[in-house]
């Protein structure tokens, strides 16, 4: 009779196919959603195929685990609303780390061959760093902790000497050695105890800034500890390796781009704790102006060219829906309307662009960094809604911590008016002289309801 | 196959594979980060095959409680990943319809 585990290879070789495919089609916005969709039905085949591997046992409890697991993730996924897109990143993401040190945990409770052993060990510490340090993302950006860097003295020293304890444990797990002064289950919990303690203690010094850029690593991380899974069953699962390597290679690519975005290293920002240092001896001059929404209304209506730069303040005010009734109404009056948007705006790279995209602002109106730089002379009102570090003209100052930071360039506009709850400082905790310049004014409140009122005011004009 | 040529056939596929995510990303325009990086959060969900394949062969009770865990967490990462990325390109999506809510 015909084996239908013969099913699997063939069924795992075409979902690798598609995967890239998917990942193909998401490099252009027309033909992304597909991309994903065909990827969830190869994902689907895979699981079912799944089923038919010679010798498998405990079906229930698969089904179970699958139903639960997929429940929660179904439902969270469905509830969340796309502000808080990037801490549910974070958590699936974790979960997927979890899932790779587990699987990687299973392998080592077995028969191991020190081949797949040590490639199991070294997935199992990249998994477990990954879902506890995504737990700590998750945090940060929920605010169920405080997303200020966590710094103190002999951090660094902390972290490496558990690194180095993981790894030794890690070590006597894999050897074995007679003189090993703990059991071999013992060195194998504490490796992992030690991996989660290290995921935590590297997440916690990172600020909320800074976060994209270490959820896209961590995803690089899971996809890696994925990949060299796959190595660890009796004949390795190449779909589990191919797919876990093209994510890590992919993810690391994403989080080099992102920090080059903030002209910073990988490096600066894993150790930096950046906001903690305070930049001395600059005195601002000037004083912070404040303005009504009616004469904010005003300058907009009767401007030729504004130019918008939200931030994550928006994205916290959900004011996106304002934004685009703002558009509406100024291009009816006639008003060239473009948005700016900085590459690490918000919390996620891209997240300003799915929030107006949500909001039903077309992509041809959003433009980079480089594309809308040249433009600030030449417009007469900038709006800044809710960004605060990447409008900093302190990054052109030597010395200060925000040096070298590419920005907007947006002091150069003939009016600045900066949307803002408070007189507070951004998320790097530096103050902002863009706040102080002669041709900034100040709209202080909720961002929503006071584009709410500048909306109306610009109607009965 | 001897194990030194399944070493590096396995070497041979993980460097494929490591290019073929370089080139694809490379190409992939800023304003699609977002759903890319939660695309490739999806993707990595493919542990769960792994997941399953491992409690299914575990023997002893802790290799089942610990597989169980993994496959759920593993089915957390799949579908949560794929219903959030469906839902970042919908925005992208020209043809859909505009929300006309308030909030």
């Amino acid at each position: 009779m015909f084996d239908l585990s013969y099913l699997i290879d063939p069924v795992y070789i075409a979902t690798i196919i598609i995967f890239i495919i998917g990942l193909q089609r998401m490099s252009h916005p027309l033909t992304a959603r597909s991309g994903i969709i065909w990827a969830g039905a190869a994902m689907l085949l895979a699981t079912l195929v799944t089923f038919l591997t010679p010798a498998l046992s405990n079906f229930a409890l698969i089904a179970l685990g699958i139903v639960i697991g997929g429940g929660f993730g179904y439902i969270a996924a469905k509830r969340v609303a796309m502000t808080d897109m990037p801490q549910m990143v974070a958590i699936y993401n974790g979960m997927g780390g979890g899932a790779a040190a587990g699987v990687a945990a299973v392998h080592l409770l077995g028969p191991v061959h020190f081949v797949t052993g040590s490639l199991a060990i070294v997935g199992g510490l990249i998994g477990a760093v990954s879902f506890s340090g995504s737990l700590v993302a998750f945090l940060k950006l929920q605010g169920w902790m405080r997303p200020r860097p966590v710094t103190f003295t002999g951090q660094q020293i902390v972290n490496m000497a558990v690194l180095a304890l993981a790894v030794i444990s890690g070590i006597l797990v894999l050897f074995q050695p007679s003189w090993s002064p703990i059991p071999y289950t013992t060195a194998l919990w504490l490796f992992f105890l030690l991996s989660l303690a290290f995921g935590i203690l590297m997440a916690l010094p990172i600020g909320g800034a800074d976060m994209p850029v270490v959820i896209s690593m961590f995803n690089a991380f899971t996809g890696l500890a994925v990949g060299l899974d796959g190595f660890s069953f009796a004949t390795p699962n190449y779909a589990m390796v191919i797919a876990g390597i093209i994510v890590g290679a992919a993810g690391s690519l994403l989080t080099v781009l992102m920090a080059r975005a903030m002209n910073r290293s990988v490096r600066n920002i894993l150790f930096g704790a950046f906001g903690a240092t305070e930049e001395t001896g600059v005195q601002i001059q000037g004083s912070m102006k404040s303005v009504e929404p009616d004469d904010v209304a005003v300058m907009l209506a009767y401007a030729d060219k504004v130019i918008i730069v939200p931030g994550y303040g928006m994205a916290v005010a959900q004011a996106q829906q304002k934004v685009k009734e703002l558009m509406d109404q100024l291009e009816n009056r006639g008003v060239l309307v473009k948005f700016g948007i900085h590459p690490v705006a918000g919390r996620m790279p891209g997240h300003m662009n799915v929030l107006l995209a949500e909001a039903g602002i077309s992509y041809d109106h959003l433009f980079d960094r480089d594309e809308i730089n040249p433009e600030f002379q030449s417009t007469d009102v900038v709006l800044v809604i809710g960004a605060n570090d990447v409008v900093n003209p302190a990054a052109h100052r030597e010395g200060s911590p925000l040096f070298g930071m590419p920005i907007l360039d947006v002091e150069q506009a003939k009016n600045v008016i900066v949307l803002k709850r408070g007189q507070g400082r951004g998320f790097a905790g530096i103050e902002n002289d863009l706040f102080y310049r002669d041709n900034t004014r100040m709209l202080y409140g909720d961002a929503k309801v006071s584009l709410g009122t500048v909306v109306q005011a610009v109607k009965k004009l | 196959m001897s194990d030194i040529s399944m070493f590096w056939t396995a070497v041979c596929i993980v460097v494929l594979a490591a290019f073929t995510g370089y080139v694809v990303i490379s190409r992939v325009p800023v304003i699609l980060h977002t759903p890319l990086m939660s695309g490739s959060n999806f993707i990595h969900g493919i542990i769960l095959i792994g997941a399953m394949v491992a409690l299914g062969l575990a023997i002893t009770v802790e290799q089942q409680v610990i597989g169980f865990l993994a496959v759920i967490l593993g089915a957390a990462n799949v579908t949560g990943g794929y219903v959030i990325t469906e839902r970042i390109l919908q925005m992208f999506d020209p043809g859909r319809k505009r929300p006309g809510k308030e909030a």
